[in-house]
C-alpha cells in the first residue's frame, strides 16, 4: 500500500489506481507477420523484475487517465511518474 | 527408518523430558558437485527431492534454500487442499496430489495432520449457480467427489453461515467436496525434509543462488552464497522468485509476482468444522486446530516482492466475512501476512523442461500451490529424472504459451483470484 502522485490529480491512495503491468511493450506493427514465438513473447512473457520496474498505471477511480511509473518492486518505493508518450527517465 | 516415530519412541523420550530427540535432518555444507540441484526448500522443492531419491534413485542431490526450509509460501498459505478443478488436465493433476495426501502421514512417518473436513464453495448469483453445477458434473466425470447443495443444505452443513435472502450477496447454494480439507503446512515441509535427508539428500539452508552458469544451451552449475556448485540438472521451485532465477539463466517466464495475504484471528472454541470458500465475495475461512480462524484474502493487482500487501484487500475480505458470518463480528485478528505468488496468465502451473538442457521449472502455482505439494513434487521429480514430463503434467508445459493450448482455470477454478 502506498501513495501515487497522479500526474493529473496529485497524490492519491494506491487503492484508487489499477496497474496495467509492464510498460513499453510495443504492440507489433505487423501482427500478420508474427511467428507463434513472437506472439508468446508479446502476449505472455514478462520481465517480472525484483527491483526497479517500468509499469503502466490507470487512475481508475479518479481522472481515468493512463500514465507510466518507475517503481522498485522490492520495497514499493516510487522513483518517477511520467505521462504516456514521454521518454522514460534514465536511472 | 533410523529414528522411526511411534508411540514407543514417544514414551521412551518422555522419560528424558523430550530433550534427547535426534535432529530430524542435517545441516551439511555443499559438496562441489551434485547429480541434480533443487533451488527452493519449500514444500514443492523438498517433495521433489524426496521423490527423486525415493522413486528415481537419485541420491546425490541437494536442495538449496536461501532462508530456512518452509519459510516462504509453505509457511504462509491457508493450508487448504482440494481437487475440484474444472478441466481434465487440472483434475488429473490436483487429484493425483489429493490421493498422495491421503496416505502421506503414514508414508513419511510424520503426522502432517491431514484432515478431510470438506471444502464448500458458495454460489451467490445465478451465474455462480450455473458455473458451480457445471463444475460438479465435470468433477464427477473425472472421478472426483463433488455434490451440489441447496441453500438449506448449506445451512445444515455449516450452521453459522448467514443464509438470509436479504444480504447483499445471498447464498444460493454451494458445492461440497468431502475428500478435501486441510493439513499442517509446516509439518509437510518438515516431513519431506526428514524423509529426503534420510535417503542422503543434502538440505542446505541459508544458501542463496546468485547465478546460473550456462555453457551454450546447457547448464553447468549454480553460483551461490556458499560458492560454485557443479551440476547437470537444475530444478527451480522458487515460487514468487521464479522469474528472478529465470533472469539469471537468461530466459523469460510468463509470470507476474504479487503479494497474497492471509490472516488469523485470536483462538476460540470450535465453531467451524469445514472450509468455506466464496468466489464472488472473495472470502474463505477455516479453523485451525489451535482454534484460530484462518482467513484468506486476495492478491494485490500489481507486481510486488514485498511480503505484506495492501490494507484495502484485507478490508474487503473482512467485510465479506462479516456479512456471511455475523457471529464473527467481535473477533480480533491477531496476525496478517503476505506471501509472493507467481501467477500465470491462465492461472495454471508450469511443470516443465525449458529450451536450456538440464534446466527445469516448477512454478506458476499462483494462489493455490499448497494443495498440490505432493503431486507437484512427484511429477516434477519424474520430469527431471526422465527429461520427459509424466502424462499428468504434460499439459502444464512452458510451450503452451506459444502453441496457445492453455489450461484456463481463471474463472473455472473454485476461487477466482
Amino acid at each position: 500500500m502506498f501513495l501515487i502522485n497522479c500526474p493529473y490529480c496529485g497524490e492519491r491512495d494506491q487503492s484508487e489506481f489499477s496497474c496495467g503491468g509492464e510498460a513499453h511493450i510495443v504492440r507489433p506493427k505487423q501482427p500478420t507477420e508474427l511467428s507463434d514465438d513472437q506472439w508468446a513473447e508479446y502476449l505472455f512473457m514478462r520481465k517480472n523484475i525484483k527491483g526497479v520496474q517500468f509499469e503502466r498505471w490507470n487512475h481508475a477511480h479518479g481522472c481515468r487517465k493512463w500514465f507510466n511509473m518507475v517503481r522498485d518492486t522490492s520495497n514499493d518505493k516510487i522513483h518517477a511518474v511520467y505521462k504516456m508518450g514521454e521518454k522514460p527517465p534514465v536511472e | 527408518m533410523k529414528n522411526k516415530y511411534s508411540i514407543f519412541s514417544l514414551i521412551k523420550n518422555a522419560f528424558s523430558q523430550h530433550e534427547n530427540w535426534k535432529q530430524a535432518w542435517g545441516d551439511p555444507e555443499p559438496k562441489r558437485e551434485y547429480e541434480a540441484i533443487i533451488i527452493g526448500g519449500g514444500g514443492h522443492g523438498l517433495a521433489t527431492a524426496y521423490y527423486l531419491a525415493k522413486k528415481h534413485n537419485m541420491r546425490n542431490i541437494a536442495v538449496l534454500e536461501k532462508g530456512w526450509i518452509g519459510g516462504g509460501n509453505t509457511g504462509r498459505n491457508t493450508t487448504i487442499i482440494r481437487s475440484n478443478y474444472l478441466w481434465d488436465a487440472s483434475a488429473g493433476l490436483y487429484d493425483h496430489a489429493l490421493k498422495i495426501w491421503e496416505n502421506l502421514s503414514q508414508e513419511l512417518n510424520y503426522n502432517i495432520m491431514f484432515s478431510q473436513r470438506g471444502v464448500m464453495n458458495l454460489a451467490h448469483n445465478l451465474q455462480d449457480v450455473r458455473d458451480l453445477k457445471r463444475r460438479t458434473h465435470a468433477n464427477r466425470l473425472n472421478g472426483i467427489d463433488a455434490v451440489w447443495l441447496n441453500t438449506d443444505q448449506v445451512k445444515e452443513f455449516c450452521p453459522i453461515i448467514n443464509t438470509s435472502p436479504d444480504i447483499r450477496y445471498p447464498v444460493l447454494g454451494g458445492t461440497l467436496q468431502r475428500r478435501a480439507g486441510t493439513a499442517r503446512h509446516d509439518a509437510v515441509a518438515w516431513g519431506y525434509a526428514r524423509g529426503a535427508d534420510e535417503m542422503g539428500v543434502d538440505i542446505i539452508q541459508n544458501c542463496e543462488v546468485k547465478g546460473i552458469k550456462r555453457n551454450g544451451d546447457k547448464v553447468e552449475g549454480v553460483e551461490t552464497s556458499k560458492g560454485f556448485i557443479k551440476t547437470k540438472k537444475i530444478g527451480v521451485v522458487a515460487a514468487g522468485h521464479s522469474s528472478v532465477i529465470a533472469n539469471m539463466a537468461g530466459i523469460k517466464l510468463p509470470l507476474e509476482s504479487k503479494p497474497l495475504q492471509a490472516l488469523v484471528s485470536e483462538p476460540v472454541k470450535p465453531i467451524i468444522d469445514t472450509v468455506v470458500m466464496s468466489n464472488a465475495v472473495h472470502a474463505y475461512v477455516s479453523q485451525s486446530d489451535k482454534g484460530e480462524l484462518v482467513i484468506g484474502a486476495g492478491t494485490d493487482a500489481y507486481v510486488s516482492y514485498t511480503q505484506r500487501g495492501s490494507h484495502d484487500v484485507v478490508e474487503g475480505t473482512l467485510k465479506a466475512i462479516l456479512e456471511l458470518y455475523p457471529i464473527f463480528s467481535r473477533m480480533k485478528m491477531l496476525r496478517q501476512w503476505g506471501g509472493i505468488v507467481d501467477i500465470c496468465p491462465d492461472a495454471s502451473p508450469i511443470i516443465s523442461k525449458t529450451n536450456i538442457k538440464g534446466l527445469y521449472f516448477n512454478c506458476g502455482w499462483g494462489t493455490g500451490g499448497f494443495k498440490a505439494t505432493p503431486g507437484s513434487g512427484d511429477l516434477f521429480a519424474h520430469t527431471i529424472a526422465n527429461d520427459e514430463p509424466h502424462k499428468l503434467n504434460a499439459a502444464f508445459n512452458l510451450n503452451r504459451f506459444v502453441s496457445g493450448d492453455l489450461v484456463d482455470e481463471h474463472g473455472a477454478a473454485a476461487v477466482a483470484h
